[in-house]
């Protein structure tokens, strides 16, 4: 999950990380009022959303303008910087040429920046012990860094066992040739990211930039705060900041079933169970020349009631033109799901074509449901089979 | 002979009053498991499905001899189920439960090192020597023993992989399902140590999916052993987009190695038969045993 910028920073502060001052705003006169209360003279607005990028984005109603972060001198001018932005369609190159809504703004204080830093931290998956990746390059997008100047990165793992030591923050501050005056602040620091990361079960922390000011203060200028959703049920706090009007809502009616959807740009809806099983339904999908309109793994106890959620939420996609159903049976039983897929394709009135491949436990009985039916169900006998008839029956409707 | 799990493996189940562990421990000892017993704290001294209930596994190793335990503990508590059983010293572990928060998967693969056990899962479908021993959820009737051994990161991929690898007339020696984590216990290379000291394995089925590194790892170990037996594989995921997770925690493209054609391109490189399809599972097996009788 997710969190805005102003979330992450809430949480951060808790654990001691330093950040500059700031107060979100809902409103053009929340976002004057915020200012109002910090010192000045520099003010900083930024459009709080769920992507990255987005000083250097731009407005959809004015793409000449000036994107989603600005800096104001003036209370007048975080009005003018507030009333741009707020309803507005910003567009990054992480939210893709649709954009995103900004309906929250946080307003921070200015601060006298010395030298900008990176600075993350994350699970690496090939030894499982959290790892710390900073850079000199403070500001940058740290791929292309990784990419052009390996050199320019330090990676600094921790022991699960131990947990992290001073030492370790020691070899950061070092390696990034922090001035002996900001040293402290740099251990603090990078001990409170590690606390945080492990008390809120977070998965990732990027802190883009770090900052050392004027006064050899290290502070995260910005916050990216990722959380396992896995974690959510003993993290009320981060599962509180869920912000809704981010999530795409299908995939929150999905969750709403504990089916597992991801919206994708085809035509060809998928019903699949398991995860594994249903990536591979999407690939073949595409190697007959289709294209996928959805990910959705109805999982191992799917039942009448899940499958017709499921079927529901792939249709209400306007551009899904055929269904492919493909179940192999192991816990569940080809004919529960047969009759599932019977009544709910009555009772959403299915008017697209809908392929259907069973095979495992009671593969027999289910297909002796679905002919049954008197529903035009195309039945398939594999994997194959499935995809094949799926893209021609949408490749027909098509032409038609 | 097979890997990890034979006719003699004798298994307790942790969660075993509990609705999944009761149904599949029914299921395993149907199919010819050697069930001992079950732990569930606060049930010792009870019967159930014929076997004795103990409240701790150290109890439940202590009197039946049992050497595997395969846990069906809620998220939750699966963390400190598995915990306790390295603590036991059982030998093997499979976790079945999905949906462990990662930081508990962390506490438990550094607490697998240096200990007796070996662990697969979580959130795997379990693994699986066909007429001997089933452990997990997998449906046993699919199988078929023959010479086949088969590792995937998914569940019901792998009973695709078996059904393929059947329709073509060949069978299975040990499946495994490592599991769709980030973090789990035995990786790829675990189980292509395993096959390849093992007689009755003559080809392997590897069957990966986007995210991490573990394939191209297990890749290039695969090249550099000296004696390889056969080897085919397939990536699921090819069609995934960068920065969604497609259900499994761990299948989620991050950048650079971790794509479906990243991973199909280092795998053939390193010597595998690569099927871009996944219908094309057990023709692709088919071919790696036919280059290896063309080799000799």
């Amino acid at each position: 999950m997710n969190v805005h910028e102003y979330q992450g920073k809430e949480l951060l502060k808790d654990y001691g990380v330093a950040i500059p001052d700031g107060l979100v705003a809902f409103h053009v006169e929340d976002a004057v009022r915020a200012a109002e209360t910090l010192p000045g003279p520099l003010y900083v607005v930024k459009a709080q959303i769920h992507a990255g990028g987005r000083g250097a984005g731009y407005f959809k109603n004015n793409p000449e303008g000036k994107g989603g972060v600005r800096l104001c001198k003036t209370l007048d001018e975080v009005r003018n910087a507030a009333e741009a932005m707020f309803g507005q369609i910003l567009v990054t190159k992480q939210t893709g040429e649709s954009g995103k809504e900004v309906q929250r703004l946080y307003i921070t204080d200015g601060v006298d920046i010395e030298k900008e830093y990176y600075c993350s931290l994350l699970l690496d998956r090939a030894t499982s012990w959290l790892t710390f990746i900073v850079s000199t390059e403070g500001g940058m997008d740290i791929e292309e860094v990784a990419e052009n100047h390996p050199e320019k990165i330090l990676k600094v793992s921790i022991d699960p066992a131990t947990g992290m030591q001073s030492y370790h923050a020691r070899r950061l501050a070092f390696g990034l040739g922090l001035k002996k005056e900001a040293m402290k602040s740099a251990g603090r620091f990078f001990m409170a990211l590690y606390k945080a990361f492990n008390e809120l079960d977070a998965s990732i922390i990027e802190i883009n930039p770090m900052i050392v000011t004027d006064q050899n203060e290290v502070m995260a200028l910005d916050a990216k705060l990722n959380f396992d959703d896995s974690a959510l049920y003993r993290q009320k706090k981060v599962a509180d900041m869920h912000d809704e009007t981010e999530d795409d809502p299908k995939e929150l009616e999905a969750h709403k079933y504990d089916l597992s959807y991801v919206s994708l740009d085809g035509n060809i809806g998928c019903m699949v169970n398991g995860a594994g099983l249903a990536m591979a339904t999407m690939d073949i999908i595409k190697l007959c020349g289709g294209e996928p309109a959805n990910f959705l793994d109805v999982g191992g106890g799917a039942d009448k009631e899940k499958v017709t959620a499921a079927f529901k939420i792939i249709l209400s996609d306007p551009k899904v033109e055929g269904v492919l159903v493909n179940i192999f049976g192991g816990i569940m039983k080809c004919d529960i799901i047969a009759e599932g897929i019977v009544a709910a394709a009555k009772d959403v009135s299915l008017s697209v074509p809908l392929v259907v491949r069973l095979a495992g436990t009671n593969v027999e009985k289910g297909k002796e449901i679905l002919s049954n039916s008197g529903l035009p169900i195309i039945p398939a006998s594999d994997l194959g089979d499935a995809a094949e008839k799926i893209v021609a029956a949408t490749q027909h409707s098509k032409v038609a | 002979m097979s890997v990890l799990v034979n006719k003699n493996t004798k298994v307790i189940c942790q969660g075993f009053t509990g609705s999944q562990g009761t149904f599949h421990s029914q299921q395993a000892m149907d199919y010819g498991t050697k069930m001992v017993g079950g732990v569930t704290p606060n049930k010792g001294g009870q019967d159930h499905l014929g076997l004795p209930v103990f409240n701790t596994v150290a109890e439940a190793r202590a009197k039946t001899g049992c050497n595997a335990s395969v846990i069906y503990v809620p998220p939750p508590f699966a963390g400190d189920a598995i915990l306790e059983a390295i603590d036991a010293d059982i030998e093997l572990i499979v976790c079945i439960t999905e949906g462990i928060p990662v930081k508990d998967m962390v506490t438990v693969r550094r607490a697998i090192e240096g200990s007796k056990s070996r662990l697969i899962g979580p959130n795997c479908p379990g693994i699986i020597t066909p007429d001997e021993c089933k452990i997990g959820i997998m449906p046993g009737h699919i199988h078929t023993r023959g010479n086949i051994g088969i590792i995937s990161r998914s569940g019901t991929l792998t009973y695709e992989a078996v059904a393929q690898t059947g329709a073509v007339g060949l069978g299975q020696s040990t499946c495994i399902g490592i599991g769709g984590d980030p973090v789990n216990g035995t990786n790829f290379i675990d189980c292509l140590e395993l096959f390849m000291d093992d007689d009755e394995t003559e080809a392997i089925l590897m069957i990966g999916e986007i995210g991490g590194t573990a394939e191209i790892e297990a890749a290039e170990y695969y090249k550099s052993l000296k004696h390889k037996k056969p080897i085919a594989g397939f990536i699921a995921g090819a069609t995934a987009p960068a920065g969604k997770r497609m259900g499994h925690a761990g299948a989620i493209i991050s950048g650079g190695d971790d794509t479906a054609e990243a991973k199909m391109e280092m795998m053939r490189s390193c010597g595998f038969v690569v099927s871009e399809s996944p219908a094309g599972l057990g023709n692709a097996v088919v071919e790696a045993l036919s280059k290896k009788v063309r080799a000799a």
